[in-house]
């Protein structure tokens, strides 16, 4: 009925991440494992149709193709991660929910329309908090650090690139 | 640039891109409109590299929409090699992004890492190490290995984190590169800095997942780390909603359960804090819930402490009856994991499995039908399929269906078996219920299932079960259910479905008393008629008709049949209805030919068509080219693709008024010499294009002396040196015969020039083998025919249209029939392997005859033997029981009997000692262990375990169970390998409990290393037979492999493959040898080889895709190795 198989995959417990609105737009996307741009597209296509179609009060676990897909809306936003069958759903929920607490405290209330304005800050935040598909860091403090000072560095964008080297992060 | 949403910004003027009711057609509008000034933008000159990253974030947008931005990605990797921090930023982004991991232009990314990973900016460091372990190519490792080597010393902790995880990125993607840094791993899960550690533990999961033996003495750490965390000893900022760390608890959890599996000691390290684990997770939270189901998991996965099976129990129970949905979900899928160790905790929460059952989301019901799947048994069965099949029903997902139609079929087929023998078992389910299980797996499943399923059934209802009237009940049943499917009017079957009812049908008409098998070939025609059905499903349904031809009285619709499809456009299908014809014409033959329900009956199978002998002899003495198969031609064309061309351009040999008289294989056979058909086009064209212009230049020089030196190579009349000449001129298309025969001796000595010049290449050995063989094989079929001239021709007409007739899927089953065939003929054949014995002697090889040989290999018997009399022997008042005794006797048999092994000593104690050794038995490898007691007391309770390997099947053998062992004595413990998928080296471990008298008991582990060649078995077959499975193998190898300068000749190269291999020599001709060896229990796999100086030209084929690699590198072992 799923394929609990022990097979490994190069990567982290992740296969990929996905962010989609209501509507079904897609809004952030993450893949841990090198998929062609078309089995994308049809993936994606499929699972949002899948997702959008539970009734609220059903579980947040989904079999899907090979794999388990655990998803959780926020306000207009769903977030999605595909995992291998044999991976723990709860904490998978757990990494979903802090990576939106990441999100919103780094916006400060976070909306879907930040997101859709500052993705590729969405994208730095997931890439300090995931690295190839595993939780680098649960300590929220130290990844929004990491962000912040890169961060930093805007203001300071017109400065001659010798200052900032010197400047570092230390 | 329009607007677009950015950063920073202002929602943008212009069209809301986010309204949920826009319409495609507008989207893709702007769009396309967005991406053409985009790509404007990216190559304008002018366009700074700000500018340039925001371009690269428009691009990221319009790629998630879904549009195509890969004229950026040049761009994206331009910008994170050129820009500042915040455009390297993106362009790193847009680069992981948009790029896969073997993506080409991912190369010239490498040395912007390597600069970055240089650099004294923390940002950029850090930003390098993220693509790094994100995408890198595989083979540019070693390009930045030693630099984030470097970095695991670094002074911040954020950079050896990461360092840590691009290597543990390496780690999964080419484990070899970072082998030599293990060392360096521990320094950081000891690091002063938790992120950093739990980092490293990523990598600990996946090397103690590869090889858990390797890593127990790191099981206290671990533990002691758990600890820690569960006692709260971190920071608080690692707290996650007041649990301390909860990923970190989740990979300790995992690693202590991979340590812990079957080994209890290192179990017993964790016991204290997994029930610490267990005891603490408390607070009501999902987070809690994550980290007690991986602490179940484990508790339930080490070796077992009933006070903590207890508590995890009562945890699974909290999970199952939760109103939390997820909840609930996780404890079906816990009570899953453990539901096989403690089938009562199914009893315990049999009612809330039952709601499942009927929950209203299909998640939860799946999940509940997996766990009844894990314990079904005979009883509950008809239940649980009911209930599989209920869902299967609602199902709409490919993948689930195909799923669960393989789920339920493989239950059905399980049970029938075990019923069939208590059927006076009320709830014993009858035939009925399989067949109908069955059909409701085909018209679900249909054409998306697992072909094994329709091939399976067939196999069970042909071979059937125990009893055979209870087997002709079952056909029975199976031939009048498909009958009444068939005649419910506009219902469609799948393709497959339709195919097992026709070999039904076919096979099983006669069995019906009161249907004629006329009214089943009525039923069979109105099918055929049918548009809807598929070529293949009417080639089954032609031969089911074909089968009940014999038995029918009237044969009006036959003919009809016939009719039809003699004129039918599909080849196949007309072919068959030819059969049929011919088949038709003459009754008694077809009677003969078709008896009824023989279809597991062996048939020899002249796969050779040896029949047609004389013809070939025939049309070969007046001059046509032998054949080559498909595949040879391919070959032939590749390697003739690297050759070098030395025919000077304007000579054109193959123009078309040439080939044009050519048989076909004639044609192959110029083309082939003259290099492959692109060229010939190419040669055509370039004539096309001189015509009417004398030709007297090429571009070799003058012509005519050119090619009257080709006329002296080919030593042809100068009549064809002239008709060459015209030949140049291409408007003559007309050759005079003579000239024809002059090109093609032309040709044949070229392809001996050819033969000797390119050997080994592969091409050209085929011509030799197949060529050469066919004669061999000829010579030994006529004797063949001879001897067995009883069963004679007939037998094998008489098969060959059978085959044909049978199953058009089944070619399989054909291939394997025919090896039991070979083996049930090896006896026959053996008194010809004594000839070829002689054969090899007088054509002084210089090898000992095949008997010496073997008692060669049997060598070390003697000794051993001397060492295990003593041993084996036990004194008769000691309690060893018959079948002790009779399994000691039938060792002593077997060592003698078969090649083994030396004895090893794979650990021992004081008090006892345990060796191993192998005994390559012809069906099996018979591992056999002695237990040696050498103290002066009793020993007790001793057990010997093999652990479930993934590559193998290990079968106790019976008879060596006692658990005591006398002073000074030994015992053996045997066990049977079978290895289940070809491999190279395998490891086979186990531990050993025993007690002295009064003491505590003691467990050692031991393992044993066992190699391909251990299952490596001789396959004695005939050349004729050689040549008839050489062409029916589609997996072929090749390879060339030098020789050590000891080896360098035929009968050293042959006495090495065949004593370290332990191939067996079918034989050998000129310089070429046919080798032939099975990989047990029964994988053949074919050895062509050829010595050139001391290059050894190996040629492999087997039905095993995988086998010939795995034999060729054994080869390569042993031929260059020695």
């Amino acid at each position: 009925m799923k394929g609990r198989s022990e097979e490994p995959w190069p990567g982290g417990s992740m296969r990929f991440m996905l962010l989609f609105s209501r509507q079904g737009k897609l809004r952030l996307q993450k893949w841990y494992l090198a998929t062609s741009d078309k089995e994308r597209k049809k993936m994606v296509r499929e699972l949002m149709q899948v997702v959008l179609a539970r009734k609220p009060k059903m579980c947040s676990f989904l079999e899907w193709r090979d794999l388990k897909v655990v998803y959780k809306r926020y306000a207009s936003l769903y977030f999605c991660c595909a995992i291998e069958g044999q991976d723990n759903e709860l904490i998978t929920l757990e990494l979903i929910h802090r990576y939106v607490e990441l999100l919103d405290k780094y916006f400060g209330s976070v909306c879907e329309l930040d997101i859709i304005f500052n993705f590729e800050k969405a994208y730095f935040i997931l890439d300090e908090f995931l690295m190839g598909g595993d939780v680098q860091d649960t300590s929220k403090k130290s990844v929004l650090k990491a962000i912040e000072q890169a961060d930093l560095l805007q203001e300071e964008d017109e400065s001659p690139r010798s200052v900032l080297e010197e400047m570092g992060l230390a | 640039m329009p607007e677009a949403p950015r950063s920073g910004q202002p929602a943008p003027k212009g069209p809301n891109w986010e309204q949920a009711d826009w319409t495609p057609p507008e989207e893709e509008k702007l769009i396309q409109q967005e991406l053409s000034n985009l790509k404007a933008a990216v190559s304008a000159p002018t366009t700074t590299l700000k500018m340039m990253k925001e371009c690269m974030v428009r691009l990221i947008y319009c790629e998630m929409l879904g549009y195509d931005a890969s004229f950026g990605y040049i761009h994206a990797i331009k910008l994170a090699q050129q820009g500042n921090l915040l455009e390297k930023r993106v362009g790193y982004l847009a680069v992981s992004l948009f790029l896969h991991e073997s993506h080409e232009l991912l190369l010239l990314l490498v040395n912007t890492v390597v600069k970055d990973l240089q650099s004294t900016n923390l940002v950029e460091v850090c930003m390098a190490l993220t693509i790094v372990s994100q995408i890198f190519p595989q083979e540019m490792i070693p390009a930045v290995l030693p630099l984030i080597e470097d970095k695991l010393q670094h002074s911040k902790e954020i950079i050896r984190r990461k360092a840590v995880l691009a290597l543990y990125k390496f780690h999964l993607i080419a484990p070899n590169q970072v082998q030599h840094i293990h060392i360096k791993f521990q320094k950081a899960l000891c690091d002063r800095d938790v992120g950093v550690m739990a980092a490293s533990l990523h990598i600990y999961h996946r090397m103690i997942k590869e090889n858990s033996s390797g890593y127990k003495d790191l099981t206290g750490s671990f533990v002691t780390i758990l600890k820690q965390v569960v006692g709260g000893k971190l920071p608080v900022d690692f707290n996650y909603h007041s649990v301390p760390a909860p990923w970190l608890q989740i990979q300790l959890l995992r690693i202590l359960r991979l340590l812990g599996k079957d080994d209890q000691r290192t179990s017993e390290l964790m016991y204290d804090v997994l029930d610490e684990s267990l005891r603490r997770a408390e607070l009501n939270h999902n987070v809690t819930y994550a980290i007690l189901f991986e602490c179940v998991h484990t508790v339930y996965s080490v070796y077992p402490k009933s006070e903590l099976l207890e508590k995890a129990a009562k945890c699974i129970g909290k999970f199952v009856l939760s109103p939390k949905i997820n909840l609930k979900y996780l404890g079906l899928k816990a009570l899953t994991y453990v539901i096989q160790q403690d089938p009562t905790l199914a009893l315990q929460h049999q009612m809330t499995i039952i709601e499942c059952l009927d929950h209203p989301d299909p998640i939860i019901k799946r999940e509940t039908l997996e766990l009844l799947y894990r314990i079904t048994n005979a009883q509950n069965i008809t239940v649980i399929v009911q209930k599989m099949l209920e869902y299967l029903h609602q199902s709409k997902e490919e993948y689930i269906i195909v799923n669960l139609v393989g789920k339920i079929a493989e239950l059905a087929e399980k049970y029938p078996f075990v019923l069939v023998l208590n059927t006076v078992d009320t709830y014993a389910p009858d035939n009925a219920w399989f067949i109908q299980t069955m059909n409701a797996v085909f018209s679900v499943g249909g054409d998306v299932m697992n072909p094994d399923i329709p091939n399976n059934f067939l196999r069970l209802l042909a071979e059937g079960f125990d009893d055979e009237t209870e087997d002709q009940q079952l056909r029975l049943y199976a031939v009048q259910s498909y009958l009444t499917l068939l005649d419910v009017e506009n219902v469609f079957y799948p393709q497959r479905f339709l195919q097992v009812m026709s070999w039904v049908l076919g096979e099983y008409s006669y069995l019906l008393d009161k249907e004629t098998p006329g009214e089943v070939i009525t039923k069979l025609y109105k099918l055929l008629m049918n548009d809807s059905i598929s070529s293949e499903t009417k080639a089954w349904l032609i031969a089911a008709v074909t089968k009940l031809t014999p038995q029918a009285h009237s044969s009006n619709i036959v003919e009809r049949l016939i009719q039809e499809f003699t004129v039918s456009l599909d080849t196949c299908l007309r072919q068959h209805a030819f059969e049929l014809k011919h088949l038709h014409e003459n009754a008694e033959l077809m009677k003969s030919l078709l008896p009824v329900n023989k279809s597991c009956e062996d048939m020899v199978v002249d796969a050779s068509l040896s029949f047609l002998d004389s013809h070939v002899a025939e049309e070969l003495s007046q001059g046509a080219a032998p054949y080559k198969p498909h595949h040879q031609r391919q070959e032939e064309k590749l390697s003739q693709e690297k050759v070098l061309n030395f025919e000077p351009y304007g000579l054109s040999f193959s123009s078309s008024g040439f080939t044009g008289r050519q048989s076909p294989a004639g044609i192959s056979l110029g083309s082939d010499i003259s290099g492959n058909s692109a060229e010939i086009g190419l040669k055509e064209t370039s004539s096309l294009k001189l015509e009417g212009i004398q030709k007297l230049w090429g571009k070799e020089g003058y012509l005519p002396k050119k090619e009257s030196k080709t006329g002296d190579e080919t030593e042809a009349p100068p009549v064809s040196q002239e008709s060459i000449i015209e030949n140049v001129d291409p408007t003559i298309s007309k050759k005079d015969p003579s000239q024809v025969l002059a090109q093609s001796k032309e040709e044949k000595e070229k392809q001996l020039l050819a033969s000797s010049l390119f050997v080994g290449l592969g091409s050209e050995s085929t011509v030799n083998l197949l060529g050469k063989a066919d004669t061999i094989s000829h010579k030994f079929r006529r004797k063949s025919k001879v001897k067995e001239a009883i069963s004679g021709e007939k037998t094998n007409a008489h098969n060959m249209t059978r085959s044909s007739f049978s199953s058009p899927t089944n070619v399989t089953y054909e291939e394997d029939y025919y090896l039991d065939n070979l083996r049930d003929r090896r006896d026959k054949e053996l008194e010809k392997f004594a000839l070829s014995a002689e054969l090899l002697g007088s054509e002084s090889l210089a090898e000992p005859p095949l008997v010496e040989k073997l008692s060669e290999c049997r060598r070390p018997a003697p000794s051993l033997f001397a060492d295990d009399m003593e041993v084996f022997h036990p004194p008769r008042s000691t309690s060893a029981s018959l079948a002790g005794e009779s399994s000691l006797a039938s060792l002593l048999e077997e060592t003698t009997e078969h090649m083994h092994s030396d004895l090893t000593e794979v650990c021992n104690t004081e008090t006892m000692s345990l060796s191993s050794y192998k005994i390559w038995k012809d069906d099996c490898l018979l591992m056999v262990w002695l237990v040696s007691n050498k103290s002066g007391s009793e020993l007790e309770g001793v057990n010997l375990e093999i652990a479930p390997a993934e590559n193998f099947k290990i079968t106790e053998q019976p008879g060596c169970c006692l658990p005591i062992i006398e002073a000074e004595n030994t015992k053996n413990f045997q066990y049977s390998v079978q290895m289940e998928k070809p491999f190279t080296e395998g490891n086979l471990s186990g531990f050993i409990n025993y007690q002295m008298m009064n003491t505590h008991a003691v467990q050692l582990e031991f393992s044993v290393n066992l190699s391909l060649l251990d299952f490596i078995r001789p396959l004695k077959i005939s050349t004729e037979d050689f040549g008839k499975l050489w062409l029916s193998f589609a997996n072929d190898v090749k390879q060339n492999v030098k020789m050590s300068e000891s080896q360098a000749a035929l009968p050293s190269a042959l006495k090495t493959l065949q004593q370290k291999l332990r191939l067996h020599v079918v034989d050998i001709i000129g310089s070429e040898g046919l080798l032939a060896c099975q990989l047990l229990p029964s994988i053949p796999c074919l050895l062509h080889f050829r010595v050139h100086g001391d290059v050894l030209a190996l040629w492999f084929r087997s039905s095993c895709s995988t086998l010939p690699d795995y034999l060729l590198y054994q080869c390569q072992k042993v031929m260059e190795g020695s």
